[in-house]
């Protein structure tokens, strides 16, 4: 509802009803990402300082041990790090965990291993590839190489910003996407007001469902500031001026309003909000 | 807050039904952090019932309820539950084995015209750098970067090349050579994969450099009569290296083909069949590596008879062939 229309993807259960999936959007999916690497280079500079301090500890009699657990364990976390994470039941990263957003199929099946595999094999020509470039670049190539090469490189790594469904390489190659899959709380129920005055009927066709949630969002929040601001626009607005407490005005106001919205709505009229005829 | 406090009948909705909604949702956090044992059997029966009871109370709050906290969450609450109640049923072990004793073999006969394809690119480059070696052994390092042939070029004598194929190089760092070149050689056939994806063309040239290379080398060693040494030393774990490098040409092969021409199918529907078919073949290339690693680390330093070197390549040759070809019971 917040999100724009174009993230919104349909996707309707055996049981028929459409979940309304929101894709990720290039923000979310940087920000997780750049979160996942920080955690790789940190897990990294742990198996380093635990595998050199080790070699150290048995004066290098075990450095060969030593140098294989840690050339695997890099081998580990580059490629693996991502797959071991997203095959858990939650199918996200840690950074994807504090974003708040998942990998799903694209066409609601099972997640299956291998279309996580596809998935995250695809990473080699994304971002390890370009990064090779940027970083060999110096020996001997000339400048046009260069510029060409980066030009392919960026087709991949932009991929994501030039499709509708914010598609990187890999998911177009494991048939998935990204998806917003936060976790949301249930906040105690908003309507028994103290008191309830009668408002006219013009009072309560003042305002549409568009108006109602705002309230709604204004009353959870309870920022004595903003209550009391609101409050004068909606007295303003409706003419309403019985004495009352600001709190207890809005909340009184809102259930009279949420009322009168929704028995329009169950004789199937959906007043989006003020602008529309009540 | 009493009964009577409810005003509307979206509230009172919300109260008859809250307590379900909550019961989903601690089920749900449990089975997420991976507690899945700390679920009675009860609560195990109970979870599609709350899933479907909480996908019926979405519908109806759509409709009635223009309390957005209440709309916004049980839309999260069902997601979370869909993709529990219709994810992957199967545990871990399950899909393991089924990986082997199906998957895997399946995937790489389904490939087989790639496999070939990518096979003769790699034979194709090692025979044209055969023979342009042999006949101006200058082109060698043409073919092969200066770094990578070592102490091997076309100035070394005999007696140098003799000594790199039975050298052991003691026995002292063979575990970390041989998880060096695992690592290095998965990452090269990782990349030869994800290249696939342009076209084919990048994953074509590096197949038919590795067998640029592997001639150039050839031809070097033969110049000097020491062919079928060479030949065992390469092959020791060159069947399972070689192979698998062929597999995940192949599996980038699969990807760009499926993308350029998609046939009857959407380019992405195509191009995800393709890529969950070419990805569960690329996991069994990532272990087809680490066993030609182990071969090359360990076996081909410990074993130094060029016979038994043979040996154990043609053992490793038929144990690949019949795992991946070979009849099977039909299920």
């Amino acid at each position: 509802m917040k999100e724009p229309k174009s993230l919104v993807r349909e996707l309707i259960t055996p049981e028929g009803i459409d979940l309304r999936l929101v894709l990720a959007d290039g923000g979310e999916r940087l920000s997780a990402f750049l979160l996942d690497i920080v955690f790789i280079l940190l897990a990294l500079v742990g198996l380093t300082l635990v595998t050199g301090g080790l070699a150290l500890l048995f004066s290098f009699r075990s450095a060969e041990v030593m140098g294989v657990i840690w050339i695997l364990g890099f081998f580990a976390l580059r490629n693996f790090y991502f797959i071991a994470f997203e095959l858990t039941p939650r199918a996200a990263t840690p950074g994807k965990r504090i974003v708040g957003i998942r990998v799903a199929t694209r066409d609601g099946s099972p997640l299956t291993p291998n279309a996580i595999f596809a998935r995250n094999a695809m990473r080699e020509l994304e971002i390890f590839l370009p990064l090779l470039f940027m970083i060999a670049k110096a020996d001997g190539i000339d400048a046009w190489t260069g510029i060409v090469g980066m030009i392919w490189c960026a087709v991949f790594v932009f991929f994501p910003l030039f499709n509708r469904d914010r598609l990187r390489i890999g998911d177009l190659v494991g048939g998935t996407w990204v998806v917003v899959a936060p976790k949301r709380v249930l906040s105690p129920e908003l309507g028994a007001p103290a008191a309830r005055p009668v408002f006219s009927e013009t009072a309560l066709d003042a305002y549409g469902i568009k108006e109602l949630n705002i309230l709604e969002d204004v009353l959870r929040r309870q920022d004595a500031e903003t209550m009391r601001a609101v409050a004068m626009r909606i007295r303003k607005k409706t003419g309403f001026d019985l004495p009352m407490p600001e709190a207890e005005f809005l909340s009184a106001y809102y259930i009279a309003l949420r009322g009168r919205l929704e028995t329009r709505l169950l004789f199937g009229r959906r007043r989006r909000d003020k602008y529309e005829k009540a | 807050m009493t009964q009577t406090g409810l005003i509307l009948k979206s509230q009172r909705f919300r109260s008859e039904r809250e307590a379900d909604w909550k019961r989903l949702e601690s089920l749900l956090g449990l089975l997420e952090a991976g507690k899945r044992n700390q679920l009675s059997d009860d609560d195990v029966i109970a979870l599609p019932l709350l899933y479907r009871a909480t996908l019926s109370s979405l519908s109806i709050a759509r409709t009635i309820s223009l309390d957005r906290n209440l709309v916004d969450y049980l839309e999260s609450l069902s997601t979370r539950a869909y993709f529990f109640v219709y994810g992957t049923r199967t545990r871990l072990d399950e899909r393991i084995l089924s990986f082997f004793l199906r998957d895997w073999p399946a995937a790489v006969r389904a490939l087989w015209r790639e496999t070939a394809i990518a096979a003769g690119l790699g034979a194709m480059g090692a025979l044209v750098a055969f023979f342009v070696t042999l006949r101006n052994p200058a082109y060698f390092y043409v073919f092969v970067d200066r770094a990578l042939a070592g102490g091997r070029g076309p100035r070394a004598s005999t007696a140098e090349l003799t000594r790199t194929i039975f050298d052991t190089h003691g026995d002292k760092a063979l575990g970390f050579f041989a998880s060096f070149l695992f690592t290095h050689n998965a990452q090269i056939a990782l990349l030869a994969f994800a290249l696939g994806f342009a076209c084919c063309l990048p994953t074509a040239f590096l197949t038919f450099y590795n067998g640029l290379m592997l001639g150039a080398f050839l031809a070097l060693f033969y110049s000097h009569g020491l062919g079928v040494p060479f030949g065992g030393w390469l092959l020791i774990h060159g069947v399972t290296e070689l192979f698998a490098i062929t597999l995940a040409g192949a599996a980038g092969f699969r990807i760009g083909w499926a993308l350029a021409f998609p046939g009857s199918k959407s380019r992405l529907e195509a191009a995800s069949d393709a890529g969950r078919l070419a990805g569960t073949l690329m996991a069994g290339v990532v272990l087809m590596l680490a066993v030609a690693g182990l071969l090359e680390g360990y076996g081909r330093q410990l074993v130094t008879s060029t016979a038994l070197r043979y040996a154990v390549a043609l053992l490793t040759a038929l144990v690949w062939a019949g795992y991946f070809y070979g009849p099977r019971r039909p299920r």
